[in-house]
């Protein structure tokens, strides 16, 4: 039976999509000076941004990450699993942090991400995460 | 597919997969019903006539066979497909009606074929994709027409369109018309990818000269319509009159053995002097907006070279004022190429030269034009060698075999002593 329902997801059943916003940076940023203006300053718009998103009712989750030297990867094998030392991707650029925002569509997804990148001053790159 | 029934598919399938995708709240589903009515009426058009509102008829059809493919399907994939559908939040828009109390004919809305090129150029496609899409979706063409229009594989186009429409999905793109703050964003990729289109048509590189005149054509209906849709946006208008007025020296571009003819050597009588006077009456309506942009620019330039009678009494200042003004907001160096090229003409070689001299030369060492054209101002300069050198570089970046035979045929004449 086709019914509205089909058309106009029921928004009581129908969770908002959500999507994650994950912030890049080009070089490891372990040594980060926390006394450097500039980064002060990006951590402040991005304190406020956070507080935008959470206002608006779209913050599910948003952390920053420490840098890829702090990362272990486990790896499963034949039902046991091994660790090495170091991030998974062994490329140059390295996710530093994230949120997880609820918006009801791309668009709406693509102007929080906006908002972050000016905050933070880097590129953020946004994908959906699956549905329900 | 009768003639009949072919023109009403050019100029309705854009249109009702639109609405469709309205409707159903599906791009596939949409294409789909789409597709099957069309087919119906392949088989009931020519017994029974063409009803008086194809488009009508196209869309009601389209409508009923979804519905009944939904009603068959099982209601765990609906309820799947549910998921999946593009969200309507549009709040301007009208409401979704309930399927089951829609009686009798539904009408294609305009608005629909709006909300559909700002989803096929959405800015989080490429631009291969949004062209993909835009003439998919928008033109009808089918992915072996795409293919054979740019010249590339089948399956390329096939994966782009794939792709490009389960990223719209999965991340439930909206079907709306984007809000006025968003606009100039979004109205950008639009014009880029229907401009793209039309000098795909418009300089045929390889192809059959057929598919890439029905490019420009289907990229000037795209136009069309996003002026009337858009009455308000200069750079809509004046990538129609830019469209336009270059459309117009199509005759006069190719010999009879389809061999290129360059702006300069054109036989101007025939240029189509009904398209010159719409691109003109166009470029008017942009002026008296009054908000220029890098579309109306080169508007204006072709505007220029249409009212000129022969290539020596083409107004070329006027066109390097007209170029500076572009270069100012577009500030690229093919722009700057071809203001330098301006310059040749009206102040001579020289000066020419000494504006390409100027230009970021390492951008444009394998942009064939700058090689020609640094090389025709070299002949011009009376520096025969260095043209020779330049015509070599030209060549060696070469693909086109009209464009090959007329370098040849140039580099040999610089070559000859006088």
């Amino acid at each position: 039976m086709i019914t509205t329902t089909q058309l106009h997801p029921d928004e009581s059943e129908h969770t908002m999509p959500q999507y994650l916003l994950s912030v890049w940076h080009d070089d490891d940023y372990g040594d980060a000076d926390f006394s450097d203006p500039e980064l002060q300053r990006q951590m402040a718009q991005t304190g406020a941004f956070n507080e935008e998103v959470t206002a608006a009712g779209a913050w599910v989750f948003g952390n920053g990450l420490h840098s890829k030297a702090s990362a272990t990867v486990v790896r499963p094998s034949n039902g046991q699993v091994s660790m090495t030392d170091g991030p998974y991707a062994e490329s140059k650029e390295q996710m530093g942090g994230f949120w997880v925002i609820e918006a009801p569509d791309l668009d709406a997804a693509l102007e929080w991400a906006r908002k972050g990148a000016l905050a933070c001053e880097g590129p953020v790159e946004v994908r959906p995460f699956h549905g329900e | 597919m009768s003639d009949d029934l072919a023109s009403v598919f050019r100029r309705e399938t854009g249109r009702c997969t639109a609405t469709l995708i309205r409707i159903l709240g599906d791009v596939d589903l949409a294409e789909d019903a789409v597709a099957e009515a069309f087919a119906i009426a392949a088989e009931r058009w020519p017994v029974a006539g063409t009803p008086p509102n194809p488009g009508a008829w196209i869309v009601t059809t389209a409508r009923n066979r979804a519905i009944d493919h939904l009603r068959r399907e099982s209601t765990r994939d609906a309820r799947q497909r549910a998921s999946h559908h593009l969200h309507e939040t549009d709040m301007d828009a009208e409401p979704n009606p309930d399927l089951d109390q829609l009686d009798g004919f539904v009408d294609v809305v305009a608005d629909d074929q709006l909300r559909l090129m700002f989803l096929c150029c959405h800015p989080a496609l490429s631009p291969d994709a949004q062209v993909a899409l835009t003439l998919r979706l928008l033109g009808g063409l089918d992915t072996p027409e795409i293919a054979r229009a740019f010249v590339i594989p089948e399956a390329t186009v096939a994966q782009r369109i794939v792709r490009a429409k389960r990223k719209l999905r999965d991340n439930n793109a909206p079907y709306r018309i984007p809000r006025p703050a968003e606009l100039p964003g979004r109205l950008r990729p639009v014009l880029a990818a229907i401009f793209l289109i039309f000098t795909e048509g418009h300089t045929a590189t390889t192809g059959t000269s057929l598919t890439r005149t029905d490019l420009s054509d289907e990229a000037i209906r795209l136009g069309a319509v996003l002026v009337e849709l858009m009455p308000d946006e200069p750079e809509a208008l004046g990538l129609l009159a830019l469209m336009v007025l270059t459309d117009a020296r199509r005759p006069a571009r190719t010999a009879p053995d389809g061999s290129m003819i360059r702006l300069a050597d054109q036989d101007r009588s025939l240029w189509d002097g009904e398209l010159i006077a719409r691109g003109h009456a166009l470029v008017q309506t942009c002026l008296r907006r009054d908000q220029p942009g890098p579309y109306q620019f080169q508007a204006a330039i072709a505007a220029v070279h249409a009212d000129a009678t022969s290539h020596a009494a083409t107004d070329w200042p006027q066109i390097v004022a007209l170029y500076d003004q572009l270069r100012a907001q577009r500030p690229d160096p093919v722009v700057g190429l071809n203001r330098a090229i301006a310059i040749g003409e009206a102040r001579g070689a020289t000066a020419g030269l000494d504006e390409l001299a100027l230009l970021d030369t390492d951008r444009l060492a394998d942009y064939q034009p700058f090689h020609a054209a640094h090389a025709d101002l070299l002949v011009r300069a009376d520096r025969p060698a260095d043209a020779v050198e330049a015509y070599d570089r030209a060549l060696a970046l070469t693909t086109n075999p009209s464009e090959r035979a007329f370098l040849l045929g140039q580099r040999a004449l610089a070559a000859q002593p006088d």
